[in-house]
């Protein structure tokens, strides 16, 4: 857990540099180095901790208070299924399940080769649709879980044109 | 400050006007009940149980977050208030793993005490229990989550009482919880060992690792010479946990027990002291005569030196080379001892009891230990040997006094001393002051490092030509103030001489020490109160200059020559090493 990946620290500093003078600046700096680096590893945090001389639990309780802020790198492919009230009751937990039987990657987690991260969201705002799903950018609405192998199956396919 | 008028339970009262609503009662005799609450450390309205009822505000609100105002009136035992305290304290015991008889709190429990004055009979809600880790990695603190009740009097502690913030809050909803970050054992991630948080936990979920255990076997083994030494600080705080006030002084019923839980030896930590004295007093000579490193900063207290080491590496040879004195002790007890008393060192178990949970962690240094032994074995605190003696059945009470050991439990009065914070500082001035001076001066109270204030100074005349400035800090958030001014070459570079402890108080508020209910912090000065224990024995003492203590004057002409030579260097002088902050896996 404690092992360090990203060692290039130039864009976190920047973004404390250009926050710390304003109070409450803890948010928009795990915002923005989320935004640069994609998640907020320990080696981010301890930076940020460092640099604005608080404590780092002080930092991470921050990170996981909100679901917005991520520790662990997304894939990818980001797969969010809404379990908002609309879509929950529309059988959004039946696509939830077939997306994590497809992939293998449990909520939360990101497959073993980062190309799909699974995440279950709050609403997105598209009740009219549901149950939805987004892939990336792309919502898919009024779904029903034998869609579901479908539609992730070209996420999969291109993915390895690329690779 | 001014007074303004309120009314409690329809009472009116003149109170000052920088106060809570809290305060206010407490000052008028009105009880309000609190669980989260820890005055000056930890006032966040977090565990809903001091609820009063306010004229005219919608809902009830938390009186140890409420300022008083002209003109307030307030209701603290209204059936509205009884009602929500009750379902605020059911729900905290719904998700509490309620092991009460087995559980190191039972009977000294916070919470246990509430449900006890508030009559909970029955908890209606049933559930999940939120927190399942065990953290046993530290040689010295023990987490357990399943009876933490997210009051986070430990996370204020540490950050900022100690200065250090370890232990934070972590996520939110049903799955909140105080730990470290990243899901890390408090082994690795910078914690200092000090057991603040667990003298302030108001429940079990912060413990001291139990090496009781290893005691009995210890002493159960036929082939083991198991010597004990007990530091000063244990003397001024063990009675409380026999029902004797805040402030006692138990030394003979602390040696006549020692004796009857069967140690084959029954030695103090102070005879170790008075050596420190000797050793660190020479030092301060040596570096004021050849130009050394100052200021010169104590090394008597694990939990300071590992906060050194953790967040001041680059400083490191500021500190004394003396190993603290419950090492001293050690090693002096399985070298000229031993060699006394034709004992193999391998057979003595040296036990200590200390006021300290960083003392476990300080035992396991690899420099503290001489040909793969450790100079000393095992570590306990106050508490357990506490539980020890309710376990011997000895009658605590009623035992009559008795003295220490000759040679290696003999001390003076400035040994004793060292349980309060600036006691090492003035101990060592009265040995110091003598030499240089190279007299039997009268002048044995330093009172200007006495005290319980996070920060003493003073600048005293040790020699008509020798001046020197000197400070004595506690509580880690203060030790950190004077490293920065060092580090950043601020007032504190210019000191001389600097003792550092800790724990706030210095080792009498170790975290080793029995637990104090938050009720009683706030009507009394518990530092202070066990520090007048210690400095009444300094007074009675006949001889209250470690120098001259005739044991002292002894081990240097049989055993190790002069002070800071070349067996001391070998025996009681130690090295210090960075640590990481948060260790790599």
């Amino acid at each position: 857990m404690a092992a360090r990946r990203i060692t290039d620290f130039t864009a976190v500093k920047e973004i404390v540099a250009k926050h710390r003078d304003t109070p409450g600046c803890l948010m928009p700096i795990l915002q923005e180095t989320q935004g640069a680096y994609g998640y907020l590893p320990l080696e981010l945090q301890e930076v940020i901790a460092d640099e604005l001389d608080i404590p780092l639990t002080e930092v991470y309780g921050v990170a996981t208070f909100y679901s917005q802020f991520t520790l662990k790198p997304k894939g990818a492919n980001q797969v969010h299924v809404c379990l908002g009230t609309a879509c929950y009751v529309r059988g959004s937990k039946k696509i939830l399940d077939k997306v994590i039987d497809v992939l293998g990657t449990d909520v939360g987690e990101t497959s073993e080769d980062g190309r799909f991260s699974v995440d279950a969201t709050r609403c997105v705002g598209a009740c009219g649709l549901a149950p939805v799903m987004m892939v990336n950018d792309t919502v898919y609405g009024r779904l029903t879980p034998d869609q579901v192998p479908k539609i992730l199956k070209q996420y999969i396919e291109k993915k390895e044109e690329t690779a | 400050m001014s007074n303004v008028n309120i009314k409690i339970n329809g009472m009116d009262l003149s109170v000052p006007d920088d106060i809570t609503v809290l305060e206010a009662a407490k000052m008028n005799d009105i009880d309000i009940p609190t669980l989260c609450y820890l005055r000056g450390i930890n006032q966040i309205g977090a565990c809903r149980m001091c609820l009063v009822e306010q004229k005219g505000a919608r809902a009830l609100q938390a009186s140890c977050v409420l300022p008083v105002s002209e003109g307030l009136e307030v209701w603290t035992n209204t059936k509205k208030v009884r009602d929500a305290r009750r379902v605020n304290l059911e729900l905290i015991l719904s998700n509490h793993n309620r092991e009460c008889t087995i559980c190191t709190r039972n009977e000294r429990c916070e919470l246990q005490k509430l449900c006890q004055d508030l009559g909970i009979r029955d908890i209606p809600y049933e559930g999940e229990i939120s927190g399942h880790k065990i953290d046993d990695a530290s040689i010295s603190v023990v987490r357990d989550e399943t009876k933490c009740i997210l009051c986070k009097r430990c996370v204020n502690v540490c950050r900022n009482v100690q200065g250090v913030g370890v232990l934070g809050p972590v996520g939110r909803g049903f799955t909140s919880r105080v730990e470290p970050v990243f899901d890390l054992s408090l082994n690795d991630v910078g914690c200092i060992n000090c057991g603040q948080c667990i003298i302030h936990c108001p429940v079990g979920a912060l413990k001291e690792r139990d090496d009781v255990d290893k005691v009995w076997e210890a002493l159960d083994d036929p082939k083991k010479y198991v010597v004990v030494q007990s530091a000063p600080a244990v003397r001024a705080a063990l009675g409380e946990m026999f029902g004797f006030p805040i402030g006692t002084n138990v030394t003979g019923k602390l040696a006549a027990s020692l004796r009857r839980i069967g140690f084959d030896k029954v030695f103090d930590t102070d005879f170790g002291a008075d050596v420190t004295i000797m050793e660190e007093g020479t030092e301060l000579i040596d570096r004021i005569q050849n130009n050394g490193v100052f200021p010169m900063i104590t090394s008597c207290s694990p939990g300071w030196i590992k906060l050194m080491e953790t967040y001041y590496p680059d400083l490191l040879p500021h500190l004394s080379s003396c190993k603290s004195p419950q090492a001293m002790e050690g090693a002096l007890i399985k070298s000229h001892f031993a060699e006394m008393n034709h004992i193999n060192p391998e057979d003595i178990v040296v036990v200590s009891v200390m006021p300290c949970v960083a003392k476990k962690f300080e035992v396991k240094r690899s420099e503290l230990s001489e040909g793969g032994l450790p100079d000393v074995d095992i570590a306990i605190t106050t508490r357990e040997l506490a539980r020890m003696i309710k376990e011997a059945r000895i009658d605590f009470e009623n035992v009559r006094d008795e003295d220490f050991d000759p040679y290696f439990g003999d001390y003076t009065g400035a040994a004793v001393i060292f349980g309060a914070t600036g006691g090492v500082m003035e101990a060592a001035l009265r040995t110091v002051a003598d030499v240089l001076n190279d007299a039997d001066l009268e002048a044995v109270d330093y009172e200007m490092v006495r005290g319980v204030d996070g920060i003493k100074t003073a600048e005293i005349a040790v020699t008509p030509d020798l001046t020197v400035k000197v400070a004595a800090a506690s509580g880690g958030a203060n030790l950190r103030k004077i490293m920065d001014s060092i580090r950043e070459g601020g007032e504190f570079a210019d000191y001389d001489f600097i003792e550092m402890m800790a724990c706030p108080g210095g080792c009498v508020n170790g975290g080793g020490q029995p637990h104090v209910r938050a009720k009683d912090k706030l009507e009394k000065d518990i530092p202070a109160e066990r520090a007048k224990a210690l400095y009444d024995e300094d007074k009675a003492h006949k001889i209250r200059k470690s120098h001259q203590n005739p044991s002292i004057t002894r081990i240097y002409d049989e055993y190790l020559g002069k002070p800071g030579g070349h067996k001391s260097h070998e025996l009681l002088h130690t090295t210090y090493h960075a640590r990481p902050k948060i260790k790599e896996s």
